[in-house]
């Protein structure tokens, strides 16, 4: 069952280079749309410490504490580098969800777009120095909600 | 050469789940090498999933983001058998692209 599976997914991988490589003139243009892109990323979001400083540079806005926020993430990790953090909410209209990592350099870690018919949720695994807060913020009919949930990073694994 | 990404998306019930692996470093830029020097900041920027040229997830990652990324999300609309776009750009503006189709 798995080697089936691995064997479909080699193929499929096979075939997309084979049709990057037909197509390869068409690389320059899909560049300068990738380009553009990244102009839009939120350079100054990511360079912001501090959650609420991030938020309200990211966001525009204040965001108020949610009960319909769910976080799922460990109570205590053994390795800060690798930290699964899934969010999900049962908010109306969310266009977009982010994840702050309260004591980062900068708490910015991952900020997601949530187009209209995708469920607003998300799994990601993040990085965190030390023992911290980690706040997944919601944007929910144009307005911010946010929840927070600790973990805590026992980097050595031996419980300190 | 291999694709730097490893995509898996299954259609249940009208939602179609997608898993995602990317093989990158994600160098957060405060970490020092074996003698010492920092590794200067190298990680991917943008995530794009598109469904039949739109796009259904967008994420804009920053060096927080663990090495070897792994990304899931669910969206509405699609059938199994629909192919779906999965690129993404970096801190070099290098980037990779592939095709999935949905199981």
């Amino acid at each position: 069952m798995i080697d089936q599976r691995r064997r479909g997914f080699l193929k499929g991988v096979l075939g997309a280079s084979v049709v990057g490589l037909t197509v390869g003139s068409g690389l320059i243009p899909l560049r300068a749309q990738a380009a553009a892109e990244v102009a839009n990323w939120p350079e100054t979001a990511f360079k912001t410490p501090g959650v609420d400083a991030t938020i309200s540079e990211l966001y525009g806005m204040e965001a108020a504490e949610s009960d319909q926020i769910s976080m799922d993430l460990p109570t205590i990790a053994q390795n800060g580098a690798v930290v699964p953090v899934s969010v999900e909410t049962t908010l109306p209209n969310v266009t977009a969800i982010a994840l702050l990592v309260a004591k980062n350099p900068n708490a910015l870690a991952a900020a997601f777009d949530i187009p209209e018919g995708t469920v607003p949720f998300v799994s990601n695994r993040l990085k965190m120095a030390e023992t911290t807060d980690v706040v997944a913020v919601v944007i929910s009919d144009g307005k911010a909600y946010k929840a927070t949930q600790n973990v805590k990073v026992t980097v050595g694994g031996c419980g300190g | 050469m291999a694709s730097s990404i490893r995509v898996r998306a299954v259609e249940s019930g009208g939602v179609t789940s997608l898993k995602a692996l990317v093989r990158h470093p994600m160098d957060s830029g405060f970490a020092k090498d074996s003698s010492g020097n920092v590794i200067p900041a190298y990680f991917i920027k943008l995530l794009t999933i598109t469904h039949q040229g739109k796009e259904v997830f967008v994420a804009h990652w920053g060096p927080a983001v663990s090495k070897d990324p792994f990304l899931e999300c669910r969206f509405k609309g699609a059938k199994k058998g629909d192919e779906i776009t999965i690129s993404w750009v970096d801190s070099k503006g290098e980037s990779d692209s592939t095709k999935a189709t949905i199981g």
